[in-house]
């Protein structure tokens, strides 16, 4: 019998907060706005950490807690329970750990801001929703959440909602969110129709025992891969990622907490949760380390050409998470969420440190515009560095561990091969010279922006200035995680999450590479001088970025605008982003917009359904314009029409009669 | 003994002045004296086949008339004097407030 540890607690708490400020914040003061929205969320790191010291008692297995009877119909049960096991526990750790740092931090950023307490509500709300996701004990709660996150995902983009950029993205990403759910749903039906459970323990015990799915019905890999539909969607990744670069209409620490650090990160989650069944189907396994890999390759690509420092780093953030899919895709989960944990650290900081530079010259995003911030905001500055060389995988910073392993995974895997291992170097090279090129934009060389802006009353009223203590404080914290967080070590990650991801253990995998000889030599590297080799070849690419953009964007920084002329054609594509956004306008949303004023707005809607309303009430009101004359209130048109009646009925009688 | 027809084509010329009188006339009085009248005509032919087919049945149902008959003036002429104290008039077009 183990201790119950109250986990019910944890997403509930939050939940009282977004309450409390959603149905009462109108009325409080800011400061008591900030207390309650702080308090809860605090308070459910607090009880997090809690049960994380708790846990090892419960090492012998996954703690299970049920709140509340759900669905019960006939066999099929999905009630409010709860369950903890490694995976859960490290998820749970980033989502309070993280979230709470980012609350803290959003009360020196919201400051100014009206609304506050709608903001904190909504952000409280996703707090929830988030935990309910991680925690879930099926599918069915975790579905719950997983439509929660969206939902405050898209409040608090279109937080600012009277700007019709910041409304049409919040639209973009619900609707563009919806299409993964789909695939989601999809999935979860099969899995009741095939297994009658979408509880983890059930349905995973009567999965374990099948074998890997080479032919056959294909049941798994169709559940998987619609599994990944809904994790593209939700993690940003090809061809569903086109909703995060718009994502960054929304407030800066919502990119933050939303958009970098936890719920894009469900969909790397959801496929780790779910790692018995893709285990099986190695098929879909291949699909989301293609998926993954592209997605890296290409949003790296995009993230150099941009020039508003929240898409380069939202861009970032879809490479990052092709990185993850990537080492899920080989089948290393736990270094996939190695690289989710220190991904919500380091992504986090560089979003918040953003924030604060752009809190620092008076809302301006435009990297074009910035430069030599360095001594004016050293903290920022110090703090933003930390992360930048975390994100670029230079050693001790903890990208550099997860990222190196991913690679070695990518490389070493049964799955794998040597194809994914280069592209995710290749990437590693664009992350690292994209993420300098920001940071020699923003903080070296000479200030661009408008030079009165420092002097005379600029909207914040004191030119450029650091942000105060209390976003400083996030900043910080996160700072040294960034630097320490990898400092676990991914082999004893991987032993602690082992546990929770181990069932596929005793599952030999037959890739269809795995049966090309020359490569199945690579199958049995000893992870040794090899993997000391590649990481140096990582370490040597992120270094080379590193020169690559001090050369161009400090150095000579005339050279990037004759590259760019140089390249004309291909740079105008990638600044562009390929087009991706007016190819699906063109394939998706015009078709989709067409057919839907044509046909069912004009067609069905207007013609069909309004017009059989309003011409049967347009008849009715003919035939009563017509016989509303007999009423005429006069007594003997009454009487007239009362002998005419009388008289048709002696016609009638008589022509009975004679006939 | 008068035969039947008779007392029925005077029934039926009592009734159908009882009518032209209630379609054509304009004052109330006089419409009400025209339904009085198609009243007697129904009687009329009542008792005149009572008569004829020595059923008591149809001397009975005359009573009933009346008594109906009697009580419709009594309620007809109270309405006619209230519609008469508040409109001042007797003329039906007048009345017309049932029209929509």
């Amino acid at each position: 019998m183990t201790p119950s540890l109250h986990l019910w607690l944890v997403p509930v708490l939050p939940l009282v907060g977004a309450a409390i400020n959603g149905l009462f914040g109108r009325h409080f003061t800011r400061r008591i706005v900030s207390a309650v929205a702080l308090a809860f969320p605090g308070a459910a790191f607090a009880l997090a950490l809690w049960v994380a010291f708790q846990f090892p008692s419960l090492i012998a297995g996954p703690y299970r807690e049920t709140l509340a009877p759900w669905i019960r119909a006939g066999s099929f049960r999905a009630d409010f329970a709860f369950y903890l096991d490694q995976l859960s526990l490290v998820m749970l750790l980033v989502v309070t750990g993280v979230g709470f740092l980012i609350h803290v931090y959003s009360v020196g950023y919201m400051a100014e801001e009206g609304g506050c307490y709608r903001f904190f509500s909504y952000l409280n709300l996703f707090m929830f929703f988030m935990l309910t996701l991680v925690l879930a004990s099926n599918y069915l709660l975790m579905f719950i959440g997983w439509e929660g996150v969206g939902l405050a995902s898209y409040l608090l983009i279109g937080f600012w909602f009277t700007k019709d950029s910041a409304a049409s993205a919040g639209k973009k990403a619900f609707i563009v969110n919806r299409i993964g759910d789909f695939g989601f749903l999809i999935a979860l039906f099969l899995l009741i129709k095939h297994f009658g459970s979408l509880n983890f323990d059930h349905l995973f015990s009567s999965i374990m025992p099948m074998s890997p799915e080479m032919q056959g019905t294909g049941l798994l890999t169709s559940i998987a891969l619609l599994l990944m539909v809904g994790a593209c969607g939700k993690s940003a990744q090809i061809p569903l990622y086109v909703w995060l670069p718009d994502a960054m209409e929304g407030p800066t620490p919502v990119s933050a907490l939303i958009h970098a650090a936890t719920m894009v990160t469900a969909g790397v989650y959801m496929v780790a949760r779910s790692h018995v069944i893709f285990d099986r189907a190695p098929a879909a396994l291949t699909v989301v380390a293609i998926i993954g890999t592209l997605t890296a390759l290409f949003a790296a690509s995009i993230g150099i050409t941009q020039t508003d420092i929240k898409k380069v780093l939202a861009y970032s953030t879809i490479s990052q998470l092709g990185y993850m899919f990537m080492a899920c895709g080989v089948a290393g989960y736990s270094a996939g969420i190695f690289h989710l944990m220190t991904h919500a650290f380091f992504k986090g900081l560089l979003f918040l440190a953003a924030g604060s530079v752009i809190h620092a010259i008076g809302g301006e995003q435009d990297m074009r515009k910035m430069g030599g911030l360095r001594t004016k905001i050293p903290w920022t500055f110090w703090t933003m560095t930390a992360a930048t060389l975390a994100i670029s995988g230079i050693p001790p910073f903890a990208g550099f561990f997860s990222k190196d392993e991913i690679l070695w995974q990518a490389y070493s895997s049964p799955q794998g091969s040597w194809v994914y291992w280069l592209i995710g170097v290749i990437t590693a090279f664009i992350t690292s010279f994209y993420m300098f090129r920001l940071w020699f934009l923003t903080f070296f060389g000479d200030y661009r922006g408008e030079e009165h802006e420092s002097h005379s009353p600029a909207p914040h009223g004191h030119g450029i200035h650091e942000s105060p203590k209390v976003m400083l404080i996030p900043l910080v914290i996160l700072a040294v995680l960034s630097i320490c967080g990898g400092w676990i070590g991914s082999k004893q990650f991987e032993h602690f999450l082992e546990p929770a991801l181990s069932p596929n253990a005793g599952i030999t995998y037959y890739s269809p590479a795995a049966l090309i000889p020359s490569q199945s030599s690579a199958r049995h590297l000893e992870p040794g001088n090899t993997e000391l080799f590649l990481s140096g070849i990582s370490v040597l690419a992120a270094a080379f970025g590193f020169y690559l953009a001090w050369l161009l964007y400090h150095r000579r920084p005339e050279l990037p605008q004759r590259i760019a002329l140089a390249l004309n054609g291909l740079y105008e594509a990638v600044l562009n982003k390929y087009y991706i956004d007016e190819l699906y306008a063109i394939l998706f949303v015009k078709p989709v917009l067409d057919g839907s004023t044509k046909l069912l707005w004009h067609g069905i809607d207007q013609n069909v359904i309004d017009a059989s309303v309003d011409n049967s009430a347009e008849g009715a009101r003919e035939v009563s314009d017509a016989v509303r004359h007999m009423q005429s209130g006069n007594l003997r048109s009454y009487a007239g029409w009362v002998a005419a009646g009388a008289a048709a009925v002696i016609v009638y009688m008589v022509w009975i009669g004679i006939r | 003994m008068v035969p039947l027809s008779y007392y029925l084509v005077l029934s039926g010329i009592l009734f159908a002045c009882g009518v032209t009188g209630f379609l054509i006339k304009r004052n109330i009085i006089s419409i009400f004296l025209s339904i009085e009248l198609m009243l007697n005509g129904v009687n009329l032919s009542f008792v005149a086949f009572a008569a004829q087919w020595k059923a008591l049945s149809g001397q009975v149902f005359v009573f009933f008339v009346m008594v109906v008959a009697a009580a419709e003036a009594a309620v007809g002429l109270a309405i006619i004097i209230a519609v008469y104290r508040t409109r001042e008039t007797l003329n039906v077009d007048q009345v017309n407030l049932l029209k929509l």
